[in-house]
């Protein structure tokens, strides 16, 4: 499979939304826009009065079929490029974006597959449940998120309504208390032939697929996407 | 080009750093770890490098023969597609030259594979691993390569974008023909050269 790939486009911000805490959910009318498969990204470049860049990918929220692309962003308080959007951009705004890219994180919304997010790495996962829901096939899905607490957690309602497993590790959440995501929650998930989509900060991402793998899923079958920085310690410079 | 994004003033600019490609940013002190897979245990002793292809003498290396070649180091600078770069960084390990020149490639070897152990694959032309350009690295700032940045052994090609610096490297294969490795047959350049953001097919 080929995934679909746009070059550099106009976008106009038709909305936006703050339902987060330091972030924001951008609502981008793409101008003959390329239709995206759930899980791929967009790049928004923003160019100073003295042409001076910057660029960031953020993942893609929408379904494909949403006539609009919906880019979750969260703020990162020495983020240029997400203080930016997060701050300062309005309804009626114009952007530049590049997308749809990547061709490795896609779901091709026909295969059976374990979706893994922590904090905002569920958005490219709420675009595969978004997908499903709007395919009828919810049942080919199966979800796990975590997050600090629920206030914090990207499209809480529409991953509780999608049936997501939710491990909060600052507070409970139904019967489960407060705690990291562990085997434990996964186990019930897995099921032989998934492929498993795993998405968040660098440690999120390497302690799930690590657990993923310790449960017998096979390396090959789990794709990662990691973003920000490292959360492992670095030698002092 | 399109105009100036309204209200954007850009507050990262590095004061024209000549060192910065352009479209990245100076990440200082981190570095991040961006891989589409999980990442693998490898224990030094079970570590081989092997190069074949269009080689006049196919060669394994095992890890005490790999230390026992000649000893490169590089310090300068790294860029990684995802706008990030990291300023003096340095590795330690053996140049790709050092492996090239006892497996030999024939006159028609123009391109190389490099295969990790997850088996993730990227594509360079072969002048961009030889001459003193690329490396096998297993130390950075004088301790072990960490196996989140692909330890115990990466490929180091510091001049492209780091997709081409295969962390895990357990095979380079010369080819006659190019052929997209991971990331490039998913929507990124061939290339990969920062200067040039070289990011995507096409650009």
């Amino acid at each position: 499979m080929t995934a679909p790939a746009g070059g550099w486009r106009t976008a106009t911000v038709a909305g936006l939304r703050r339902p987060i805490a330091r972030s924001v959910e951008l609502r981008l009318d793409v101008h003959d826009r390329v239709d995206h498969l759930p899980g791929q990204h967009y790049v928004v470049r923003l160019t100073a009065e003295d042409g001076y860049t910057a660029q960031r990918s953020y993942s893609v929220a929408s379904a494909p079929g949403d006539p609009l692309v919906e880019l979750f962003v969260e703020r990162l308080d020495d983020g240029e490029v997400s203080t930016y959007l997060a701050d300062v951009v309005e309804p009626g705004d114009e952007l530049e974006v590049r997308g749809p890219i990547g061709g490795w994180f896609v779901w091709d919304g026909a295969t059976p597959a374990l979706l893994v997010g922590g904090g905002s790495g569920v958005v490219p996962l709420v675009a595969m449940v978004r997908h499903a829901r709007a395919l009828g096939r919810l049942d080919l899905l199966r979800v796990a998120v975590s997050a600090r607490t629920l206030a914090e957690l990207p499209y809480a309602d529409e991953l509780v309504e999608a049936g997501a497993l939710i491990a909060l590790t600052r507070e409970a959440h139904g019967i489960r208390p407060a705690a990291r995501l562990t085997d434990m929650d996964l186990l019930p998930l897995w099921e032989p032939g998934q492929t498993a989509y795993v998405c968040g900060s660098a440690g999120f991402a390497e302690s799930a697929s690590q657990l993923l793998v310790g449960l017998g899923l096979p390396p090959a079958s789990v794709r990662v996407e990691r973003f920000g920085p490292s959360a492992l310690e670095l030698p002092k410079r | 080009m399109p105009g100036p994004t309204r209200g954007f003033l850009g507050r990262r600019r590095a004061a024209g750093d000549p060192r910065l490609p352009p479209g990245q940013y100076d990440a200082g002190s981190d570095w991040p770890v961006l891989t589409a897979e999980p990442t693998p245990r490898i224990a030094p002793e079970t570590w081989t490098i092997t190069v074949d292809g269009e080689v006049e003498t196919p060669t394994t290396w095992t890890w005490d023969e790999a230390h026992a070649l000649p000893s490169s180091e590089y310090r300068g600078d790294i860029h990684c597609v995802t706008t990030w770069s990291k300023f003096d960084t340095r590795f330690g390990g053996i140049s790709v030259d050092s492996l090239l020149e006892l497996a030999r490639p024939t006159a028609e070897g123009r391109f190389v594979m490099a295969t990790s152990k997850t088996g993730y694959t990227t594509n360079l032309p072969i002048e961009d691993v030889t001459g003193g350009k690329a490396w096998l690295v297993w130390e950075f700032d004088g301790k072990p390569l960490t196996a989140e940045h692909g330890g115990p052994v990466r490929m180091l090609v510091p001049h492209l974008y780091f997709w081409k610096s295969a962390k895990w490297i357990s095979r380079i294969t010369v080819l006659k023909r190019d052929q997209p490795g991971f990331w490039e047959q998913n929507g990124y350049h061939d290339r990969g050269d920062p200067w040039k953001q070289q990011r995507y097919q096409g650009d």
